[in-house]
């Protein structure tokens, strides 16, 4: 297709603005978190930035978020994944209900489901653990959305039918043919998912929050607290952590769009 | 009946109303501006770095709501922000160069449709990858222009996704309301909400009723939006591929 | 190059980088006359077809259709209509809906009325008047094409541009359909450039074959002439089976299989060559003191096809009609010598 210069036109100016929508907070976080703020500065000063590494909490919270995030992956590879291919190979009539199942996360606000889950973790802090690593189970259930509809997609483009029949005439075990021939084939789907699992994880605050748990987010609005300028420097320094992280994944093909799936 | 009180109650009401619009509102223009910039992002080169950051920077954008998104929005529009100061040198007098518009709706607006931009991107892309380069070529060769392409193929394919993200953004942003507690509350940022509030204090408190018809509400809200998803779900149907 | 052919295509370049997709490509087409552009991927026919289309700009060159130079006009504005391979059916259009696309497009030219009838008219012709409310999901393959013809030929285009339209189809339906598309070629009079890999597709239905090379015509004439008469080892390799057989070439004939057969200009002319002959060419007889023995002989009906193992270990492949093949069987010792028909001899190596 000819790019015609009216189209560049088009497309500079759409991401010139939205990109200046969400670049300008990123920007002012950086502008804040290096201004001046005592008597006798006067010239821009990373000594808020500084501070970061010294924060006691924080790394302890960097280390459980990781940890968190890492567990919640093998839920999805474990769990949730397997049962993706169970039902679009075995039960394609459930398909519809299961994928709007899924997307119901999205409709609970957390208030309310933290509402729901805290005598559960009541119990178990007071009789299991008291480490947030336990969030992982709540955090699986967030990001069921978009995990689901992006395994979903990949499901769709292979032909897994004619896959599983193959090998299983040629002798695979189930078990085999779920994690051996079809999880390799749906590799970018299961990439793509866990992408925005990890943001989640290492993004969530609401539910950390109200059970108490100290997780990553928590910690920098527990630092934000006590100090303005730090607590702006350690948001953003979170922001470009996770960034960097998700860019260290590859993830070069096209359809790599993250919910690589319709919505409708 | 109780029901009938926290119909007419203020402030139940006015929160609730407040929720409805920022969700309704937000959702339209993420939507519109997630959905343009996602097609800045299919039209360019496949697999670029511009692609590829920007995917990620959804990804990310998309989940860091509460704390990171108050403080963004502070360090930009607060008092000695980014932009406000910038606005009192150059416009003393606009609402910029004030520091507490941020707390009223449209500054909620504003910081509401900062994530539901991401979203909006995360969710449109695959939609617009799908719109096969061979009917703008069809389209094209039959002698259609770039506007009649658009108008009579591009956006009635488009239109269900289209509104199905919409009503996705529309959820969320709904369900996400707590972070505008975060911001109007700096001092304490475990205040919970109207309802949480009455539904976990068990030590007196505002009336459990109350709380009890509120979620019942927000859950009738929810309900209604993904049955009408649902339902434009099924209309796809009729033109997509069955496998 | 003849200057006053319906379509011109002048000294055709595109290039990719380093990839030569046209370089240099001149080529005409009369009024009514169904070319065909055939060669392996990547040999640039398809690029040739969107560059006159007007859906790939050039790097040179010049394209003039019934006397207007159109090399620069927009895509939109040259009344083509064109056949993709595949998904080019508007989902969320009927089959009629889809057909009436272009004519809708020029509303002020075509009523309601007229649109409806002219739909109608092209629905029949292509024999899908029953399915005119169905959308394309509903469609096999072969039915979607038809629709996707209909819809082309609906704007009484000058030039219909035919994109491989057969090639994501099942064999039988591509053979009903291919000839379809010549039937109704031929009835409506229209000039079409008809872009393939399959040879069998091409000399089937065209009036004359060209074939591509690396962006450049090897070579274009009627099938017939093509098949006999390649100019080229590609070409006479690509078009039809060939049997490369190893002779000594002298001036304007080859030694092969103990007899000598004139070559076709363009072969070498001296030292060894590899004669590229096909199977109807080569001569079979059982003889007990033959050079070579037959593996297996299937029978086609009208023609019978040995397959033979040379005295050196190669293969040939030989057809012949069925009377000549009587009492020849598997195993059998036969002398094997080539009809005294020109082949072409590429070098040896």
């Amino acid at each position: 297709m000819k790019q015609t210069w009216k189209l560049k036109i088009w497309r500079g100016i759409i991401i010139a603005t939205v990109g200046l929508y969400l670049l300008v907070p990123l920007i002012a976080m950086l502008d804040f978190s290096t201004k001046p703020f005592v008597l006798g500065m006067n010239s821009r000063t990373l000594e808020s930035w500084k501070v970061i590494p010294a924060q006691p909490d924080l790394a302890l919270a960097i280390g459980r978020s990781l940890i968190t995030a890492l567990i919640v992956m093998l839920l999805i590879l474990f769990l949730i994944v397997p049962t993706a291919i169970w039902v679009h190979l075995k039960l394609p009539s459930l398909r519809r209900p299961f994928e709007l199942l899924c997307l119901l996360p999205l409709a609970i606000p957390a208030i309310v489901l933290v509402v729901g889950v805290s005598p559960l973790y009541r119990w178990i802090s007071i009789n299991l653990t008291e480490s947030p690593i336990t969030l992982s189970g709540v955090y699986s259930m967030l990001i069921l959305p978009y995990t689901y509809r992006s395994l979903s997609a990949a499901l769709d483009a292979v032909d897994i039918h004619t896959l599983a029949e193959a090998a299983t005439t040629l002798g695979a075990t189930v078990s085999r043919v779920i994690f051996g021939i079809i999880m390799p084939t749906i590799r970018t789907g299961i990439i793509n998912g866990s992408f925005i699992a990890i943001a989640l994880v290492l993004g969530e605050y609401t539910i950390s929050n109200i059970l108490n748990y100290k997780t990553f987010q928590v910690v920098i609005a527990q630092i934000g607290r006590s100090n303005g300028n730090v607590a702006v420097a350690v948001s953003l320094a979170s922001l470009l952590f996770v960034l960097f992280l998700l860019l260290l994944i590859p993830n070069k093909k096209r359809q790599g769009a993250i919910l690589d799936v319709d919505i409708a | 009946m109780e029901l009938k009180k926290i119909l007419i109650s203020p402030i139940a009401r006015g929160a609730f109303a407040n929720s409805l619009e920022i969700s309704a509102r937000t959702a339209i223009v993420g939507a519109i501006l997630g959905a343009l910039f996602a097609w800045a992002l299919v039209s360019g080169k496949p697999g670029s770095f511009f692609y590829r950051f920007s995917v990620a920077l959804s990804s990310v954008l998309a989940q860091f709501g509460g704390v990171m998104l108050t403080f963004a929005f502070l360090a930009t529009f607060g008092f000695n922000g980014l932009v406000s100061t910038f606005a009192i040198k150059i416009a003393p007098d606009s609402f910029l160069a004030q520091s507490d518009w941020l707390y009223g709706m449209t500054g909620l607006s504003l910081l509401y449709t900062f994530f539901q931009i991401p979203l909006m991107v995360l969710v449109f892309l695959p939609t617009l990858e799908n719109l096969k380069p061979q009917w703008r070529e069809a389209s094209d060769a039959l002698g259609g222009r770039v506007y009649e392409y658009w108008f009579r193929v591009g956006i009635p394919i488009l239109t269900p996704s289209f509104a199905g993200a919409t009503l996705l953004l529309f959820v969320n942003s709904f369900s996400a309301y707590a972070t505008a507690d975060t911001l109007i509350n700096m001092a304490d940022f475990l205040t919970p909400l109207e309802i949480s509030s009455a539904l976990s204090s068990e030590v007196g408190g505002a009336n459990p009723a109350e709380a009890k018809a509120l979620s019942l509400f927000m859950i009738i809200v929810v309900t209604l939006a993904m049955t009408f998803y649902a339902l434009l779900r099924r209309r796809v149907s009729k033109w997509e591929q069955r496998r | 190059m003849n200057p006053s052919a319906y379509v011109q295509l002048v000294d055709l370049a595109k290039y990719f980088g380093k990839v030569k997709a046209l370089d240099g490509l001149s080529l005409d087409i009369a009024e009514g006359e169904l070319v065909a552009l055939l060669g392996p991927s990547g040999c640039g026919k398809t690029t040739a077809l969107r560059a006159l289309a007007g859906l790939q700009e050039l790097d040179r060159g010049q394209m003039i259709v019934d006397g207007k130079d159109v090399t620069f006009q927009r895509a939109n504005n040259r009344g083509m209509g064109m056949v993709f391979q595949a998904y080019s059916l508007f989902p969320h259009m009927t089959a009629r809906e889809n057909v009436e696309y272009g004519l809708k497009l020029r509303a002020h030219k075509t009523a309601g009325e007229k649109r409806k009838a002219r739909s109608a008219e092209l629905l029949e012709l292509v024999g899908l008047s029953t399915h005119a409310n169905h959308y394309p999901h509903q469609l096999s393959g072969g039915q979607q094409q038809r629709i996707a013809l209909a819809r082309a030929l609906a704007i009484s285009p000058k030039v219909l541009l035919l994109d491989e339209p057969l090639s994501a189809l099942d064999a039988k339906v591509r053979t009903q359909l291919r000839e379809e598309i010549r039937r109704i070629q031929v009835e409506l009079g229209t000039t079409t450039l008809f872009v393939t890999h399959d040879q069998e597709e091409a000399l089937g239905i065209a009036d004359r074959v060209g074939v591509m090379r690396n962006g450049q015509l090897e070579q274009i004439a009627a099938p017939a002439q093509l098949y006999d008469r390649p100019k080229t080892a590609f070409v006479a390799e690509f078009v039809g089976l060939t049997n490369p057989i190893a002779g000594k070439v002298n001036g304007g004939s080859i030694e092969v299989l103990g007899g000598v057969v004139k070559t076709l200009p363009g072969s070498i002319t001296s030292g060894s060559g590899i004669a590229l002959v096909r199977p109807e060419s080569i001569d079979v007889v059982a003889s007990k003191s033959g050079n070579a023995t037959i593996i297996s002989a299937s029978f086609l009906g009208a023609t019978c096809r040995l397959n033979i193992s040379m005295r050196d270990g190669s293969h040939v492949t030989s057809q012949l009609p069925s009377p000549d093949a009587v009492g020849l069987d598997a195993g059998m010792s036969v002398k094997v010598s080539l009809l005294d028909i020109p082949v072409f001899v590429k070098a040896a190596g």
